[in-house]
């Protein structure tokens, strides 16, 4: 039988190495940063639609991430989904007037929030809200609209065929 | 006929009975922990004899699992040329699920079957009840120590595990079949999220680590105390266990599974 001080000494031990794991694991493996408040403001914008977007996905301004979703709520007077983003503090330049897009990354890759600069003089801030928005391209609705245009091109057509 | 129907009542009754008497088990072991003073010293022994005495066997599988998927996953990703995903691959179904799975398995098979043996044994040579000739509770004194020494334990192997087994995955991945170890971190941290997939397999885990000592001490107190009592509730304990954190996992990550 081990002294209650040895024992102690090796729980002492055990515990110290579950938490340099546990840091470990935050740090090196999930990147955590989020501990410490990140640097940033934060803007809105709302989209007609969202399609796929995620928390988390990120903020692109010429293909450079500068920021974050943090948030996602659906406003409920126009049903239109509130995007909240953190934008970078480096980044603190951009056009007021300036949109912002929900586009994909490749053929079935995530989506992200590309932000477009104009050329305004003013620069977005804490708490703005970007007007100009692009919502996400949705697979399913352009094929219907494309089949939908199609069919109504073709009865035109015959249509006008049967007139003359 | 009557006396198949009274089999089966009487089976129905003790199967209540015993669940009945697991639930009374835990609840006194529970509310009434050992008392600061005296009873600190018990559970540090307790979750040196529960933590890190398996710290040997859960390290080496640890490494040994992250290093086997690793090289599984490696060629796998490599036809469809994603090998730069090792490194999710492997943290994400280590941290999820192999990680609080295998442990609590492997805290089964060497912690569980161990405190059964023991307090089964302290049973069948009549320690327990010479305890309470002593006005000594033996809930407070033996088994309230090793619910709480396992229930701090398992947390904890299953984060040293979870550390272990990535470490072994950079092994294979970086150092032998030669990935860049700066696209396996980065990769790796841009897809496990801290809160949605390490906290939630360690919730997973604290969940197992009661489990398993609450079955463990039951099966050991609630023993037959004779030699082959206590070798059929070893038994028991490691078969139940194994069954509950496999079904309770299904059932954990079905309610997890939200945010994945």
């Amino acid at each position: 039988m081990l002294s209650q001080r040895t024992i102690e000494t090796c729980v002492g031990l055990f515990l110290l190495a579950g938490i340099l794991s546990l840091i470990i694991l935050a740090f090196k493996v999930s990147g955590l940063t989020s501990f410490f408040k990140k640097e940033g403001y934060y803007i809105t914008a709302q989209f007609d639609d969202i399609g796929q977007l995620k928390k988390r996905a990120p903020i692109k301004m010429g293909g450079v991430t500068i920021g974050e979703v943090t948030n996602i709520h659906l406003d409920r007077s126009d049903y239109r989904a509130i995007v909240t983003m953190r934008i970078d503090s480096r980044v603190n330049d951009i056009p007021d007037d300036s949109s912002a897009s929900i586009l994909t990354a490749g053929l079935l890759g995530d989506n992200y929030v590309a932000i477009t600069p104009m050329y305004g003089s003013s620069y977005l801030k804490a708490g703005s809200v970007v007007s100009e928005t692009h919502s996400a391209m949705i697979l399913e609705k352009m094929i219907g609209q494309f089949l939908f245009n199609i069919d109504k091109s073709e009865k035109s057509k015959t249509g006008r065929g049967g007139m003359q | 006929m009557i006396a198949q129907v009274t089999t089966l009542g009487r089976l129905g009754i003790k199967l209540l009975r015993d669940y009945g008497k697991a639930g009374i088990l835990l609840f006194s072991a529970i509310c009434y922990p050992p008392n600061i003073r005296k009873g600190l010293p018990l559970v540090f022994q307790q979750i040196y004899a529960e933590g890190v005495l398996s710290l040997l066997i859960i390290m080496v599988s640890g490494l040994f699992i992250g290093m086997v998927v690793a090289l599984q996953g490696y060629h796998t990703l490599v036809k469809f040329g994603a090998s730069q995903q090792l490194g999710p691959l492997v943290a994400l179904s280590v941290v999820r699920e192999l990680g609080p799975v295998v442990t609590a398995l492997l805290f089964a098979g060497r912690a569980g079957s161990a405190l059964t043996a023991e307090i089964g044994l302290m049973k069948a040579t009549e320690q327990l009840s010479s305890m309470e000739m002593m006005a000594v509770d033996p809930i407070r004194r033996v088994i309230s120590p090793r619910l709480w020494g396992g229930f701090i334990s398992m947390p904890i192997l299953t984060i040293i595990f979870n550390t272990v087994a990535i470490y072994g995955a950079y092994l294979v991945g970086v150092k032998w079949l030669g990935l860049d170890a700066g696209a396996f971190w980065s990769n790796t941290q841009s897809s496990v999220d801290f809160q949605e997939d390490i906290l939630k397999g360690i919730y997973k885990s604290i969940v197992f680590g009661l489990v398993v000592t609450w079955i463990a001490l039951y099966q050991g107190y609630h023993s037959m105390p004779t030699s082959a009592g206590i070798s059929n509730a070893t038994t028991r304990t490691v078969v139940y266990a194994s069954l509950s954190i496999l079904g309770l996992d299904f059932v954990l990550t079905a309610m997890m599974i939200g945010g994945w």
